[in-house]
């Protein structure tokens, strides 16, 4: 049964289209960002990001080889040599060898230098000068050419970013303080949750049903509001701010959305497998170890998934519990709001930590979509 | 002692605490407290019975109390307190709320989160429904999904890096490297527009941001909503002669109606709480304040926690309705 596409062929051609222009706009942001951090910051600052994807056109400022290497020929000074630098292959259009006039002469042709002498310069960037006296100056002549040049990407970006000494730009160390705060934050709430799950999935006892509602209202509770109160509750019973801190705030924050996409999952679990089970005479801590946690896996990995998204992705919780004034733990998306703030135009850097950060998730997303789904699905009350 | 060590040792103390306080404590209770064997086995059991669940609940219920409910109300306390120089706290009734309403600054954010609360959620839930749709029956149309569903994992302040190279400008002279600006004198544009400092229009610019994040989320639960509808009452229409137009107006979204409703207000929720894309992309300057960065400016720049907790206390209420309504579903759900 088909409705909608398949019936008529104009209408499909439409739906087809529509999801195109739709996936390249939600991909196309991310795909700017991603090839900017392949490319150096010259090259960023003077075309856009779509343009190195293809031969480019650019006016360059290029410079002979030094008088030194000068060879004399048949009563000739001669500088033999190519302008680019080894392993470029450009296409010359235009070029000159003053500023004023950048585009007098075509390849091939020959020009008259200001010190005396003349250039040649071919269509692939090789020239030769010549001169009946010799050439003078420790510096080449400047040679302004207008050249196509293939895409050219670098792994630079990267390499200083992440290996960098100077610790203003690395993101190395900012790496490992949020992968310090994301794994523990990830596995303790799982286990605490998955009890109270249980419970409330399988036990019966008063206050019950209150505790799920007041479960559910909780996990719309903005945790703006544990700021300063957690804070204060941190400072008084002797935790400083640090990895403690985080570790549990992310704990009870998590809380809420761990309990209720368990308990859902268990609930769903067949009756007669747990009351089997208690006929045997198993405990109700066996039945939990031995028979609910096993069956809930794919519950704990939906969850684990969103922890650990969120755990790393989250900026608040790390600025007010985590970092504090020397800097030393500070996490990649705090880095990067520096790095917007003191380098917003250094876009080289900013890309490439910003990747650096993303790059991670995007793997996990990837990887374990299957579980996110199932997580978002069981997860939004219905 | 070295960060990573200490996080393999929280996880190890951690793990180990949270298995053996489970264990030891079930242990105790059927060993010592009420031993399932002498004269009293019968009642012990129903006894202990009684005890287990909260055992189990223990540990969750105080982070929850602590890290979740005790918050708000010690929030609301603070929001009626100011704090001493010196230490200690006096009372001061509203008048934080009295301050906070006088400032300037509140209300744009007010506004601000009122355009955000209409915005973000309508076009996340219409592009998402509109993804479903056509995705749905399309040979790509998972690969087209997971594409869509990307932004999901990327971390807000990721995304307002994203996006600020899309609103990127350069002086008119130069090539434009921002891919808005690039259109826009594409199409005619005469000058590049710096659009983070539009006044109003560039809150729109931050909303698209988030839009692009939470679109994903509503097509993953409207495409699966839009799977579980009977294919009988879609061919029935289509046998009536109704127009794809009217199948999916008239058939496919009366269906789905609550599901829509859900993602609705679980994007209002996310909206009410955005703070990241703000800070890192224009720190509500150029009138693009939002009640959660106010809130942050307050308690952590100013120092202001009266104010600051008024403020959260704003975004509490803002949230209660749907909390009231989330809470009033489930527990009907249940029976």
């Amino acid at each position: 049964m088909n409705d909608i596409a398949g019936t008529r062929p104009a209408l499909r051609w439409v739906v087809h289209g529509s999801v195109v222009l739709l996936v390249v706009l939600w991909v196309f942001p991310t795909l700017g960002l991603l090839i900017s951090s392949f490319r150096t910051a010259d090259q960023i600052a003077t075309s856009g990001w779509w343009r190195s994807l293809f031969p480019s056109e650019q006016n360059l400022t290029l410079r002979s080889a030094a008088p030194e290497t000068q060879v004399l020929e048949n009563g000739l000074y001669v500088i033999e040599g190519n302008l680019f630098d080894a392993g470029v292959t450009a296409k010359i259009s235009q070029w000159g060898v003053s500023s004023r006039a950048i585009d007098a002469f075509k390849p091939g042709e020959t020009a008259e230098l200001r010190k005396g002498g003349t250039i040649t310069v071919d269509v692939d960037g090789n020239y030769r000068m010549e001169n009946t006296e010799e050439f003078s100056g420790s510096r080449g002549s400047r040679v302004f050419v207008t050249a196509e040049l293939p895409p050219e990407f670098t792994l630079d970006n990267y390499h200083k970013v992440l290996l960098a000494e100077d610790s203003t730009d690395s993101m190395g160390k900012a790496f490992f303080n949020t992968l310090t705060v994301t794994i523990p934050a990830t596995i303790i709430p799982i286990l605490v949750a998955a009890f109270a799950a249980y419970a409330l999935a399988w036990m019966d006892f008063p206050g019950r049903a209150l505790l799920i509602a007041a479960v559910v209202g909780l996990l719309v509770v903005p945790l703006q509001l544990a700021l300063i109160p957690l804070l204060k509750f941190h400072l008084h019973i002797g935790i400083p701010k640090g990895y403690l801190g985080v570790w549990l705030a992310h704990t009870g924050f998590g809380m809420p959305l761990a309990i209720y996409l368990l308990r859902n999952y268990m609930a769903g679990l067949p009756r007669d497998l747990i009351e089997n089970a208690r006929v045997d005479g198993a405990t109700e801590f066996q039945i939990f170890t031995k028979l609910i946690l096993p069956l809930s896996f794919p519950a704990l990995a939906s969850f684990a998934i969103f922890q650990f998204l969120w755990t790393w992705n989250d900026l608040l919780v790390a600025k007010v519990f985590l970092i504090d004034a020397t800097g030393q733990t500070t996490v990649m998306t705090n880095r990067i709001v520096e790095l917007l703030g003191t380098r917003g135009g250094n876009w080289e850097i900013l890309a490439t930590a910003a990747f650096v950060s993303i790059a991670v998730p995007l793997a996990v997303f990837f990887a374990m979509q299957k579980y996110l789904v199932r997580g978002l699905l069981a997860g939004s009350v219905k | 002692m070295h960060p990573a060590l200490q996080g393999l040792l929280t996880i190890a103390i951690g793990v180990s605490g949270c298995v053996g306080y489970f264990y030891l404590s079930n242990q105790f209770l059927d060993k010592v407290l009420f031993p399932a064997r002498g004269p009293n086995a019968g009642r012990n059991i129903n006894r202990a019975n009684v005890i287990r669940p909260w055992l189990f609940l223990f540990p969750a219920l105080l982070a929850l109390g602590l890290y979740l409910a005790y918050p708000v109300v010690e929030t609301l306390r603070l929001s009626l307190t100011d704090r001493i120089p010196g230490g200690g706290y006096e009372w001061v009734g509203l008048e934080n709320y009295r301050q906070m309403a006088a400032e300037p600054k509140f209300w744009e954010a007010m506004r601000n989160n009122m355009l955000w609360l209409i915005v973000v959620p309508a076009m996340s839930t219409a592009f998402g429904l509109l993804v479903a749709q056509l995705t749905d029956r399309i040979r790509w149309g998972n690969v087209a999904k997971a594409l869509i569903f990307m932004p999901m994992a990327i971390s807000f302040v990721g995304a307002s890096v994203i996006w600020k190279l899309v609103y990127d400008t350069r002086p008119a002279e130069q090539d434009q490297i921002g891919i808005l600006n690039a259109l826009y004198i594409f199409f005619g544009g005469t000058e590049p527009q710096t659009w983070l400092t539009i006044p109003f229009w560039n809150s729109f610019f931050l909303m698209i941001v988030l839009v692009w994040i939470q679109t994903g989320f509503a097509m993953v639960i409207l495409s699966a909503a839009l799977r579980g509808i009977p294919e009988e009452t879609i061919e029935a229409a289509i046998l009536d002669g109704a127009n794809p137009f009217q199948i999916f107006f008239k058939i496919k979204v009366p269906q789905i109606k609550t599901t829509i409703l859900v993602v609705w207000t679980t994007i209002t929720i996310t909206v009410l709480k955005v703070f990241d894309i703000v800070f890192a992309m224009t720190n509500g300057q150029w009138e693009t304040q939002v009640l959660a960065n106010y809130m942050y400016d307050k308690l952590f720049r100013a120092n202001d926690w009266g104010v600051g907790s008024a403020s959260a206390m704003v975004i509490m209420l803002l949230v209660t309705p749907i909390l009231i309504w989330n809470v009033r579903n489930a527990r009907q759900e249940m029976k």
